[in-house]
């Protein structure tokens, strides 16, 4: 299997707080991971990889230059190669941009690592939480697609995939050329060792700018080639107006949580 | 795409046996004051198999028209069979905007249709509103784990389209005797188009399944229920009161309870009327998976936790001597 999952480097979401004065997200000192679910899209290519060593897992991120430190640790946890898009051009870019340069980029590795038999993303990213990219590469690709995979299996070109439905889990076939975005499954990803710690240290990034996609419409890219604009960024609204029973004993407390339910029509 | 119509479209997701889920109703319930202001009509789009029911809930729920796919092939949800259906009504009828609730399915469909129509998608909407400037619709969502807001245009592209999680909107009464323009449209979509199979449905058992986008009351436990064996008086509360078991994520990477009962960032978004959180400090990503519940009960040791800032009733002390009390005096009140 030729696999390549997409890696997004995010801020650690549990640790963004707010300036109580200004009311603005604080993001200095926000240490930067790598997406969870992206985590687990690599584990579930890792996996495959386990059962058939002669496969191939290639990484492929975008975003700034220290988006290679999230590449260097998915390298360490079962990825060969990484490559990073990085370029000023691409930068505002909504979804559907970002999954159309994606797709550039994807098409342009394909040229050098050999047709991908499944492009893995995550679910969605813990900051943006669209779930849109994964699905938008697809489309773009022209691929078939499954989201909030659980557990992928793979034979030749046949792909079994175990995903969440609604009411319980369906098993879902898909042949090769695909793309499968993946949620939290019932198990944690691998850890590094010390010595593919060091073996990823060694490992080379490979860029890719702007130019090195001349098949990318420029006019697709970047803040003018997004759909959607952010007009306005707050914080919430914290809930006012809500009461506090602490009386001296628990039992006083219950028994006063009961009748005030009762008297305000909510039970 | 240029919009033909200044019509709102509210796609009706389907249950297997054909009935309207509740999300598209909640949808179309929301979508009629904003399809007034934008000055078009509220379409129901239904697709599926043998639909006639959540066609006349689409009615009753105040559709003014109803756009019907009926076929075989659309009996189980398939990328491939729902995105040429819709993508194919769009085309022909030019609506301006799409809400679509945000279910698996449709943030499976969502991105693979807006992506088709080369338009902008805005997900998981908490407030819609008609920019007045413009006459955009205003999709307001959480970011960064529900610790910030953003209010999202799609100033140039047709149709705008947002997906919404069940629960986030209220659906309202239904007016049986409303009568509305229904369509049924004629789109069929080869077999080798299709390009995934359904090979076995693992459902849970049904004493396991957990509804929890679905429920009217949600009773959840976190770090503070100590271990599995401290979700007996949760349990025993939900059950006096008909309530969804619901856990915080601490409780499920403990291994206290199971990850289908997980509410927040990495669980499931719910809504329901009444959300009792047991020992659960409140992490930003808990709070943006239950902060649009109606009313909201925290029962906490610790009177600093954060889930306080969001309760309607913020309960301090031992839950372990609560809520016995409390089921106790419920079972009273229902006998």
């Amino acid at each position: 299997m030729n696999m390549l999952v997409c890696i997004k480097q995010v801020p650690d979401t549990t640790e963004i707080r707010i300036d109580p004065v200004k009311n603005t997200l604080i993001r200095d000192g926000v240490p930067s991971i790598v997406n969870p679910f992206d985590a687990y899209a690599l584990e579930a290519a890792a996996r495959i990889k386990d059962k058939d060593p002669s496969s191939q897992i290639v990484l492929v991120s975008m975003g700034p230059d220290q988006a290679k430190n999230a590449l260097k640790e998915c390298l360490a946890v079962g990825g060969d190669k990484a490559y990073l898009v990085c370029d000023r051009a691409v930068a505002g870019s909504d979804t559907l941009a970002t999954s159309y340069i994606l797709s550039c980029a994807i098409k342009k590795l394909e040229e050098t690592e050999g047709k991908f038999d499944i492009i893995f993303c995550g679910k969605q990213a813990i900051d943006g939480d669209t779930a849109q990219v994964g699905p938008e590469i697809a489309e773009h690709l022209g691929y078939p697609q499954v989201t909030y995979a659980l557990e992928v299996f793979a034979e030749d070109d046949k792909i079994k995939v175990k995903k969440e439905a609604e009411e319980g889990n369906e098993v879902i076939g898909i042949k090769a050329p695909c793309v499968i975005t993946v949620t939290k499954p019932a198990f944690d990803p691998r850890y590094p060792s010390i010595k593919s710690k060091m073996a990823a240290n060694r490992k080379e990034i490979g860029m890719i700018c702007a130019d090195d996609l001349p098949e990318m419409n420029r006019e697709r890219i970047g803040l003018k080639g997004s759909p959607t604009k952010v007009k306005k960024t707050f914080t919430p609204p914290v809930k006012s107006g809500g009461v506090k029973i602490h009386e001296d004993s628990n039992d006083a407390t219950a028994k006063k949580l009961f009748d005030s339910l009762v008297a305000d029509g909510i039970i | 795409m240029v919009a033909k119509t200044k019509d709102m479209w509210v796609f009706v997701e389907t249950n297997e046996d054909g009935s309207a889920k509740n999300v598209g109703l909640e949808l179309l319930t929301t979508g009629r004051a904003l399809a007034d202001k934008q000055g078009g009509k509220l379409v129901g789009i239904v697709i599926g198999h043998n639909v006639d029911a959540a066609v006349k809930s689409s009615v009753a729920y105040g559709a003014d028209t109803v756009i019907s796919v009926d076929g075989k092939e659309y009996e189980h949800y398939t990328t491939d069979a729902y995105a040429k259906a819709f993508y194919e009504l769009v085309e022909k009828y030019g609506p301006t905007s799409i809400l679509i609730g945000a279910t698996n399915t449709g943030r499976d469909l969502g991105p693979r249709l807006s992506c088709r129509l080369q338009t902008g998608l805005t997900a998981d909407c908490t407030s819609l509103a008609i920019d007045e400037d413009s006459g955009n619709v205003a999709w307001t969502r959480p970011a960064f784990g529900g610790n910030l807001m953003a209010t999202i245009l799609c100033p140039d592209h047709r149709p705008q389209i947002g997906t919404v999680r069940p629960g986030v909107f209220k659906k309202g009464v239904p007016d049986e005797a409303r009568t509305a323009e229904i369509i049924k449209e004629d789109i069929h979509v080869a077999p080798e188009e299709i390009r995934t199979e359904l090979l076995e449905v693992i459902k849970e058992a049904a004493g396991e399944l957990v509804d929890l986008e679905g429920a009217e009351i949600i009773v959840s436990g976190g770090r503070g229920v100590g271990g599995p064996d401290g979700f007996k008086p949760i349990k025993e509360l939900a059950a006096a009161l008909g309530a969804t078991v619901g856990a915080s994520r601490a409780a499920v990477d403990a291994g206290w309870i199971s990850h289908a009962h997980q509410v927040g960032q990495t669980g499931k978004t719910v809504g329901p009327k009444i959300y009792i959180a047991c020992g659960i400090s409140g992490a930003i990503q808990h709070i943006a998976g239950m902060s649009s519940s109606k009313t909201i009960i925290a029962i906490n040791k610790d009177e600093t936790a954060p889930i306080f800032n969001v309760a309607d009733y913020g309960v301090v002390g031992d839950l372990f001597e609560i809520l016995p009390i409390l089921t106790a005096e419920i079972k009273k009140l229902k006998a």
